[in-house]
C-alpha cells in the first residue's frame, strides 16, 4: 500500500482515467459505435476508487454500474472496458454480455447481473468458500445505489453476511436518485446509515465527494473487515452528475441540488486539493491527462479493428459440462 | 425384506457420500443443520461433517446467491429448498445468475438446488408444486426428475459432479413410499431416458412420481390385452428425444403424463418434439395428461382429482388406443 500522499495521487489518476474513459464512451455512443447503454459514474469516482484501491489481489470485488474508477483500481483495464462496450470478441465477456456487465470471476472480479442486490450474497458465497478453505485476511466488497437497498435481494444478502460474520464491505452510493426516483420515494428512514444497526453490522458514513474522506473511511472499513470484524456498511452521500444512462438528460435533478455542496464534482475537488497541498503540479496533471487520452485513443482505434463475435463459431450450448454437449447438439 | 432404503434415505446417503469424498461439497438450507431438514434429508449430516451442513436464514435469494459465489470459487454447494414452491423466491438468482454465468463469463457454476417437489396429501397450493418446466425453460440449467430410489441416489451424485447448475426435482410423494434393497454403484447418465416397461401398443412418456401411476395404468390395461411401453425421462433437461422417438416408432401412439401444470410444460415440449421430428411415426394424435390448470387444492378429495392417477391415465390410454 503506498503512503497516504502517493495513495491520493494514485487514486486521483484513476478517477481521471475513469472520467476520461467515460467521456470517450459517451462520444462513441453518440456517434453510434456502441451497442447498448453507456452508464457513467460521473460524480462518483472518489467513492468508487476508494473501494477499489483498498482491495488486494485475491480479494473479491463486485462493482456496480457507476464503478469505472473502482474497476480500474482493482485491475480492470481501459482495453477491456472498450472491448466490452464496443463488443469485441477479445474482451472478457466476448460479446456475450456488455458495458458494465463485465468481470473476470476467476480473478475475484465478479460480473454483475442487472438485478440489483443480487451480487451481495454472491460475494458472501465467495467469502464462505474462502472460509471453508481456511483462508483469512480476505475481503469481499460490493457497491450499490440508494435504490438497490430497497430490494429483497440486498436485504437477504446483507443479513446473511451478518449472520455468517463475513468480511464483507457493502458501499452504498446514495446519489439521491434511483433513475428518476428521489430518496423520499425510495425509503422512509432518516438515513440509510441507520440500517446498519438493524442488520447488526458496523456502519460508516462519509461524504462521497471528498476523496480524502472516502479513502480514509473506506480504508478503515476494508481494514476492519480484513481483521475479522464482520460486515462493514458504508453509506456515502453524493449526487449523480449525469443521467441514469446516456439517454437520460436527468431533468428531475433539481437546480438547488446541483448548486448545493452535494452537487460539487469530486474530481474537481480532488484536483484542487492536489494543487493546494502541493501534492502535484499543474504540469503533472496535464501530463497525466495527455497520457490517459493517448491510451484511450490508441485503445479505441485498436478495439474498433478487432473482430466481433462470430455466430457461426458459437457452440450455442450454455453448459460447462463437456459430456452433456451432445445432448444439446440440436438445441 | 430385512433391510430397505427409502427414496428419502437415498438422498441423504448420496449427500453423505459426496460430503465424505469431496471437500468442496457443502449443504446450505433452512433447518438442514442439527435439525436434519424439514424432511430429514440431511439427518445426522451436520454432526458427521461439522461446519459443512449449515442452516440458512429464510432467504431463498441469498441461499442461491451464496451458492453461486461459492461455486465460482470452486466449491460444490448443495442448496436445499424446504419446498420446491419456495424456490420461486430464489428464482432470480437461479435463472438470471446461475443459469447465465457460464455463457457470460466462461466460469462454470457447479451447484445443486434440491427441490422437494410435487403433491402429497393436504399439501395445498404452496407445498405441492412441480416446477421442472419453469427451470427447464431457462437456458443453462440441467433439470433432473428422478423416479426411483436408485436414480435419486446416482443422479444426485452426478448432479454434484456436473459443472453446471442442476435443479434436482425430488418428489416428496416418493420419499417414504418408495424403497429399494440396496443402493446402486452406478446408474444411467443424465440425458438418457429408461424404458421401464416395454410394450407395443402405445408409449407413455413420463417422469418422477407419475412413473409409478403410469406403470399401474399400464398393468391395468394388460387385462384388456394391451401392452403399454413406459418411458421414464429421468431428466427433463437434457431431454432424451431419441429414446422417445424410438419408442413411438415401435408403438405409433404417444401419451405424455406429467404431474405439473399443463401450460407450456414438459408434456407440451415432448409432444412438440415428437410431432415435429416423428410425425410420420404416429398412428394417432399425440396426447398429454397433466394436472388441472388450477392451483393445487388442499383437500385430499380435490387433490386426488387434480393430478393424474393410474385411473385417469388408464382412461386416457383407452381413449388414445381408440383414436
Amino acid at each position: 500500500m503506498p503512503s497516504a500522499p502517493d495513495l491520493y495521487r494514485q487514486a486521483f489518476r484513476l478517477m481521471l482515467s475513469a472520467r476520461l474513459v467515460e467521456d470517450k464512451l459517451t462520444a462513441l455512443k453518440r456517434s453510434g459505435k456502441i451497442f447498448g447503454g453507456v452508464f457513467s459514474g460521473r460524480g462518483q469516482e472518489a467513492l468508487s476508487v476508494a473501494l477499489g484501491i483498498h482491495l488486494h489481489k485475491g480479494d473479491i470485488y463486485a462493482p456496480l454500474i457507476r464503478d469505472q474508477a473502482g474497476r480500474l483500481a482493482f485491475g480492470d483495464t481501459i482495453l477491456n472496458t472498450f472491448r466490452t462496450y464496443l463488443g469485441s470478441a477479445l474482451g472478457s465477456m466476448r460479446g456475450h454480455d456488455g458495458n458494465v456487465h463485465r468481470g473476470r470471476p476467476r480473478e475475484g472480479y465478479f460480473a454483475m447481473i442487472s438485478h440489483l442486490g443480487a451480487m451481495v450474497s454472491a460475494v458472501g458465497g465467495a467469502l464462505m468458500a474462502r472460509r471453508f478453505r481456511g483462508e483469512t485476511g480476505i475481503v469481499g466488497a460490493t457497491c450499490i445505489g440508494d435504490g438497490g437497498t430497497s430490494t429483497g435481494s440486498f436485504h437477504e444478502g446483507l443479513n446473511m453476511a451478518a449472520v455468517e460474520k463475513l468480511p464483507l464491505v457493502v458501499v452504498v452510493a446514495n446519489n439521491q436518485y434511483a433513475y428518476s426516483t428521489p430518496n423520499d420515494r425510495q425509503f422512509a428512514c432518516e438515513s440509510l446509515f441507520d440500517r446498519a444497526i438493524g442488520y447488526g453490522v458496523t456502519g460508516h458514513r462519509v461524504s462521497g465527494i471528498i476523496l480524502a474522506d472516502c479513502l480514509d473511511v473506506i480504508g478503515k472499513a476494508v481494514a476492519a473487515a480484513r481483521a475479522g470484524e464482520g460486515p462493514q456498511f458504508v453509506v456515502a452521500d453524493l449526487l449523480r452528475l449525469v443521467g441514469h444512462a446516456e439517454h437520460d438528460d436527468a431533468q428531475y435533478i433539481t437546480e438547488a441540488q446541483k448548486a448545493s455542496p452535494l452537487g460539487r464534482d469530486c474530481l474537481v475537488l480532488a484536483e484542487e486539493t492536489l494543487l493546494r497541498e502541493n501534492r502535484a503540479t499543474p504540469e503533472e496533471i496535464a501530463l497525466w491527462k495527455k497520457q490517459i487520452d493517448e491510451e484511450i485513443e490508441e485503445t479505441t482505434a485498436r478495439v474498433l479493428r478487432e473482430p466481433a463475435p462470430d455466430p457461426e463459431e458459437e457452440s450455442w450450448i450454455p453448459f460447462a459440462t463437456d459430456y452433456l454437449h451432445p445432448c444439446f447438439a440440436d438445441s | 425384506m430385512n433391510h430397505s432404503i427409502t427414496y428419502l434415505e437415498a438422498i441423504c446417503a448420496a449427500q453423505r457420500k459426496a460430503l465424505a469424498e469431496d471437500p468442496r461439497v457443502f449443504i446450505y438450507g433452512q433447518d438442514v443443520g442439527n435439525f436434519g431438514g424439514a424432511f430429514k434429508a440431511t439427518k445426522n449430516l451436520a454432526k458427521e461433517f461439522p461446519g459443512r451442513v449449515l442452516d440458512s436464514p429464510i432467504s431463498e435469494d441469498a441461499m442461491v446467491g451464496m451458492a453461486i459465489g461459492a461455486a465460482i470459487e470452486g466449491m460444490r454447494p448443495i442448496v436445499e429448498m424446504q419446498f420446491a414452491d419456495f424456490s420461486t423466491c430464489g428464482l432470480n438468482q437461479i435463472v438470471n445468475h446461475a443459469g447465465t454465468l457460464f455463457f457470460r463469463t466462461e466460469v462454470p457454476c457447479p451447484l445443486v438446488v434440491r427441490l422437494p417437489s410435487g403433491g402429497n396429501t393436504a399439501g395445498g397450493p404452496f407445498h405441492s408444486q412441480n416446477l421442472e418446466a419453469l427451470y427447464a425453460h431457462y437456458p443453462g440449467l440441467v433439470v433432473m426428475t428422478p423416479a426411483t430410489v436408485e436414480d435419486v441416489y446416482t443422479m444426485l451424485l452426478e448432479a454434484i459432479k456436473i459443472d453446471d447448475p442442476v435443479i434436482f426435482c425430488e418428489h416428496k410423494f416418493l420419499y417414504y413410499h418408495l424403497k429399494a434393497e440396496k443402493l446402486p454403484t452406478e446408474g444411467l447418465p443424465v440425458g438418457k431416458a429408461r424404458i421401464t416397461r416395454p410394450g407395443r401398443d402405445a408409449t407413455i412418456v413420463t417422469y418422477s412420481a407419475m412413473l409409478h401411476e403410469s406403470l399401474a395404468a399400464a398393468e391395468e390395461l394388460v387385462g384388456d390385452g394391451y401392452e403399454i411401453e413406459v418411458v421414464d425421462l429421468r431428466s427433463v433437461k437434457p431431454l432424451d428425444t431419441d429414446t422417445i422417438l424410438a419408442s413411438v416408432a415401435r408403438t405409433g401412439r404417444l401419451l405424455v403424463v406429467s404431474e405439473a401444470f399443463p401450460w407450456g410444460g414438459v408434456a407440451a415440449e415432448v409432444v412438440a418434439r415428437v410431432t415435429a421430428e416423428g410425425f410420420g411415426l404416429l398412428d394417432a394424435p399425440p396426447q398429454r395428461l397433466n394436472s388441472k390448470d388450477t392451483p393445487v387444492p388442499f383437500h385430499p378429495a380435490l387433490w386426488g382429482t387434480h393430478r393424474p392417477t393410474a385411473s385417469t391415465i388408464a382412461s386416457a390410454l383407452h381413449r388414445l388406443l381408440k383414436l
